[in-house]
């Protein structure tokens, strides 16, 4: 049984982490807010640009004039896995899920026989995964220098594997990263980036061979393609920043309320034991009385 | 026929404007277009230029750095690498644009020996970001 002071010891320093989690949940709120706004403000282009880019693909066909970013160099052996995480921690489940997914999908593609190589951005992720791949991870981008991702650093990003690609290192490309629905729900994503996946223009749509190209659609394509690959990253890496947040969020709420709780528990259990001992001196006092 | 057009300027990181545009100034890859509503439908890449969209509301000028544009019948929508309105582009940014591209002729010429293609078109790419700071009146040095 603890004493009286070692409870209300304990009291005092889960009342003091119930501060910090509140104090992590507001700013997380007041993050998530601006995540979500630039999220939301790079829409337009990603799904203008997804338009555009299925119009110019179905144009173009499975030929074998068509650039190697979107037709795929004709191998399947080596894979490329950008693995998208955060900086930091106490986010509840959002990191680990975003790195089991890219786990599950690296076993089951080493079971194929296929050769697997990883990047990671974020520190979290790049922990994660050298514990269980560290053969097969080949690089890492920090981003904690980074407060607000910007379009460069998609484009920086992009150009390391764009050169790596170049290079014939690899064959496919996939990004994992969280989708962010809404605050309690980020789903863990992956999206195949090279080669291209486009979805084909709807039925209704003005047909692609009606568009005029300027210059023609092969310069179009592999003006569009490098930057296909900036684009599905930076998409990505607002996605994620939105879901860290929420993530966090949500799990700084479930802290505090769970600091609340215990703070509850241990000052049942210290006026009981408070109670006790005045019973006790009581006993003693009257013990004493009566013996006399 | 429709007297306008819908227009959209959107960058990677936002939706810089959407307005019902009469005529839309575009600096193709290929040289300069105009178009109006009912323009036959057309994609193009975009040079280092300025952007000009006329609308009930005047006239609107942006600076995009590249990207593309897609023109139908009844909608324009530029998809731009980097958008700024002109009024906004300080001498600071454009002399970082400059800079950029500057430093990516250099690295072309380092790492494109054999593409003299690649080469040309870092070259090109400085010498229309040049010509842009001429036309908005920033000098480049």
């Amino acid at each position: 049984m603890p004493s009286l002071k070692d409870l209300k010891t304990r009291i005092e320093s889960v009342k003091s982490t119930r501060k910090i989690t509140k104090a992590m949940q507001m700013v997380a709120a007041a993050k998530l807010r601006r995540a979500q706004e630039s999220a939301e403000a790079a829409r337009p282009y990603t799904e203008r640009f997804n338009a555009v880019m299925g119009k110019l693909s179905a144009s173009i066909g499975p030929s074998d004039s068509a650039p190697k970013l979107l037709s795929g160099t004709g191998a399947d052996q080596t894979h490329l896995l950008v693995v998208m995480t955060s900086e930091r921690g106490l986010c509840g489940g959002f990191n680990g899920n975003i790195s089991r997914m890219a786990k599950a999908e690296a076993a089951k593609l080493l079971a194929a026989g296929k050769t697997v190589k990883i990047i990671t951005v974020g520190k979290k992720g790049r922990d994660a995964v050298k514990r269980d791949f560290s053969d097969h991870f080949i690089d890492h981008v920090d981003m904690t220098e980074i407060k607000n991702v910007g379009y460069v650093d998609a484009q920086s990003i992009a150009a390391g594997v764009l050169s790596r690609f170049e290079a014939g290192e690899f064959d496919v490309a996939k990004i994992f990263f969280s989708r962010f629905e809404n605050v309690v729900s980020q789903i863990p994503t992956m999206q195949q980036i090279i080669p291209a996946v486009f979805d084909a223009p709807a039925d209704d749509a003005p047909e692609a061979s009606f568009y005029d190209y300027e210059p023609d659609e092969q310069t179009i394509l592999a003006d569009l393609l490098p930057r296909g690959v900036a684009t599905a990253i930076f998409s990505g890496l607002l996605e994620n920043g939105a879901s860290e947040q929420g993530a966090r969020m949500s799990a700084m709420d479930n802290a505090t309320r769970n600091a609340g709780d215990m703070i509850d528990k241990l000052t049942i259990e210290y006026n009981r034991s408070r109670q006790a001992v005045i019973t006790n001196e009581l006993i003693e006092i009257i013990s004493g009385a009566e013996a006399l | 026929m429709a007297d306008t057009v819908q227009f959209d300027l959107v960058s990677p990181e936002r939706l810089l404007t959407s307005v019902q545009a009469t005529q839309v100034e575009i600096p193709g890859s290929e040289g300069d277009m105009t178009a109006m509503p009912d323009h036959a439908p057309l994609i193009t890449t975009l040079r280092p230029g300025v952007l000009k969209v006329f609308s009930a509301e005047g006239e609107a000028d942006y600076v995009v750095t590249g990207g593309f544009a897609e023109i139908s019948a009844d909608s324009i929508s530029v998809l731009a690498e980097q958008a700024i309105p002109r009024g906004d582009v300080t001498a600071e940014q454009f002399k970082k644009l400059v800079d950029d591209a500057t430093d990516a002729l250099a690295q072309a010429q380092e790492t494109y020996v054999n593409h003299p293609g690649m080469v040309d078109d870092a070259a090109k790419l400085l010498a229309d970001m040049v010509a842009m700071g001429d036309v908005i009146g920033h000098s480049a040095n």
